[in-house]
């Protein structure tokens, strides 16, 4: 089990060697160097060279990529100067908030899709099943922010309900208690992913349900409540947590679309922004913590699937 | 020793069998194709994508509209006289859009899940072929790519190198081809073991050949069912570059660049701007992954059948 984790964690250094060269050499690239955004259009070649040695931006890229290597492991993630602040300030304002979003969002789709999955499986090919497997279909199918402008237009809009904007507090605390303007946006969110999690919850649970043991449960005459959560729920369980693992990079990288549709704070909003005005030291942070959390989280869930399930031979 | 020999039992043509019915096919692609054309799903998917390729591409031809030119005195209006699905903010036709977009989405979709295929089989099939420290390599390489965020580099990339049908084809491509080479990989890792590849290298094959002739041949199931679905989720990224603003623009046309556009005026409830293209995107998309899966369990059938 060690031998596995620490190959394993050997590979994922790797991994994020390669992410790390791979995204820096792809922005260096496309933006070589903010001078002219800082002077102006106007400045001369001179100028912006003399800016470029001050500033650490001449030299190879070889050099380059190594001070900021250096510099991330430091947890200086660059400087933007379009926002004049460290990009560390811009992440410290809003990993909370795009947390809380896409946090609760998961919580909810995990207690929601888990049951339905169940009930799919044991009730299957029924009207229920039908009407839910459909459903998720539809969902699947849908670009994500098709469903946001139609909650938005039928519920904030028209029926006036809810608000047509997310919270736009800077406390957490405000944010979780305007239920007003978070429910659109949870509720949206929470759908898709559970649209995406319930196929593999229905699949899991058809074929943990066809497993000898269920029979065998059953042929002892233990009630059918029983069977379902002693044996059934924990087995089918399993892909979930690949599942959970796999989405821990939306958690604190945010999740882009929600965000911008409902003007949302958080750190997707923040990509989005950067985007527009081509502010590329966000851009090449953001995208390598996100690369980075993505390593991390099929780390999580690959030891995490092995906790809970004593089968998997780790060789 | 001769009285020992048994004796054959003699002739006897009444008995001989005169051969049974043509039963149903039982093996190969026609199994395949049958089980598909038996799940209904399956051939509304196809009848739907049908739909919108002669709807984009043969449409224009039957239903003449100028997307070209503005008309500000008509701009905005609900459908009615004239125009099927009203017009966009400029006065332009929202059902020539559609139908434009449309070209350039189902374009876009294929193109990039063409190349995505051409290149991810390629990339796999060489790495499983090889194996050891190549193959280990190959698909770090692979590894590393699908850790980023795909939307993250798309939109970067895209903001610098703009948008054409090529460009963003290419754009997407670039991410497409990362699980098709895993696919493939694995389906090589198996058929490397079989015996009609040892007896192809007897006979002199190059690795070329191999790939070529008989690997790709082979894993040709898993690699139609990835094609289908990365079509899918080709016009998907599209709709998403050209919602967030970096799809086609005018004179071009594409669905998430319409959706964008309509966005501006929800509040005014003009939802002619809106639904009939979030509609289109969806339609599309969902026939996508009927015709996907149908093709998987079709394609799985026929491998249990072998």
């Amino acid at each position: 089990m060690t031998a596995y984790l620490i190959r394993r964690f050997g590979t994922s250094i790797v991994i994020l060697i390669g992410i790390s060269i791979f995204t820096f050499a792809l922005l260096h690239a496309v933006f070589p160097s903010p001078a002219r955004v800082v002077l102006g259009p106007k400045a001369s070649l001179a100028a912006i060279e003399a800016w470029d040695r001050s500033h650490g931006f001449s030299g190879t890229v070889f050099s380059q990529y190594w001070h900021y290597v250096d510099g991330v492991l430091h947890g200086n993630l660059g400087y933007s100067f379009k926002a004049n602040q460290t990009v560390a300030a811009l992440f410290r304002e809003r990993w909370a908030r795009s947390l809380y979003l896409t946090g609760i969002s998961t919580v909810l789709a995990v207690l929601i899709a888990i049951p339905l999955g169940i009930y799919q499986a044991v009730k299957r090919n029924s009207i229920g099943d039908n009407v839910a497997t459909s459903l998720a279909f539809t969902f699947y199918a849908m670009p994500d922010f098709l469903l946001y402008l139609i909650a938005i237009s039928v519920f904030a809009l028209t029926l006036k309900i809810f608000n047509y904007q997310a919270s736009q507090s800077t406390s957490v605390i405000t944010v979780i208690g305007d239920w007003r303007s978070m429910t659109l946006p949870i509720i949206c969110l929470t759908l898709l992913i559970v649209a995406g999690y319930s196929r593999y919850m229905r699949s899991s649970a058809m074929d943990t349900l066809a497993q000898d043991y269920i029979k065998a449960a059953r042929a002892k005459g233990l009630p059918e409540r029983l069977v379902l959560y002693r044996h059934l729920l924990r087995n089918a369980c399993l892909p979930m947590i690949t599942l959970i693992g796999l989405s821990i990079p939306d958690l604190l990288a945010g999740n882009l679309i929600v965000e911008t549709v409902f003007n949302y704070q958080g750190l997707g909003l923040l990509f989005y922004n950067s985007l527009q005005n081509e502010d590329y030291p966000v851009l090449l942070a953001y995208t390598l913590v996100g690369a980075v959390l993505t390593v991390l989280g099929n780390l999580v869930a690959d030891i995490a699937l092995t906790v809970a399930d004593p089968r998997i031979r780790l060789t | 020793m001769a009285s020992t020999v048994p004796s054959l039992p003699p002739l006897d043509i009444k008995r001989a069998p005169e051969g049974g019915e043509i039963g149903p096919i039982q093996t190969g692609w026609r199994l395949a194709l049958r089980e598909f054309s038996r799940n209904r799903l399956a051939i509304i998917g196809l009848g739907i994508l049908a739909f919108f390729v002669l709807f984009s591409f043969v449409g224009p031809f039957f239903y003449h509209a100028d997307v070209l030119s503005t008309n500000l005195t008509a701009a905005n209006s609900p459908p009615g006289a004239g125009h099927p699905l009203g017009t966009d903010n400029e006065g332009i036709d929202v059902l020539g859009e559609l139908m434009r977009g449309g070209q350039a989405s189902l374009e876009i979709g294929f193109l990039s899940a063409i190349i995505g295929i051409v290149l991810g089989a390629a990339w796999g099939a060489i790495a499983g072929l090889i194996g050891g420290i190549f193959d280990s390599t190959l698909m770090r390489i692979v590894d590393v790519l699908l850790s980023i965020p795909f939307l993250f580099v798309v939109l970067i990339v895209a903001v610098r190198y703009g948008a054409t049908v090529l460009s963003l084809s290419l754009i997407i491509g670039l991410f497409t081809w990362l699980v098709p080479a895993r696919l493939v990989r694995g389906e090589v890792l198996t058929l490397r073991t079989r015996d009609f590849i040892a007896a192809a290298r007897t006979a002199g094959a190059r690795r070329s050949r191999l790939i070529n002739r008989h690997l790709i041949p082979n894993a040709l199931s898993v690699i139609i069912v990835n094609v289908t679905f990365n079509v899918a989720d080709a016009i998907l990224a599209v709709a998403y570059l050209g919602f967030l603003g970096f799809g086609l623009h005018y004179p071009n046309y594409d669905w998430g660049d319409l959706l964008s556009n309509g966005t501006t005026y929800m509040l005014d409830g003009y939802w002619w701007l809106i639904y009939p293209v979030g509609l289109c995107i969806v339609l599309t998309v969902m026939a996508c992954n009927l015709v996907g899966d149908a093709l998987r369990d079709a394609l799985d059938v026929r491998l249990r059948r072998r």
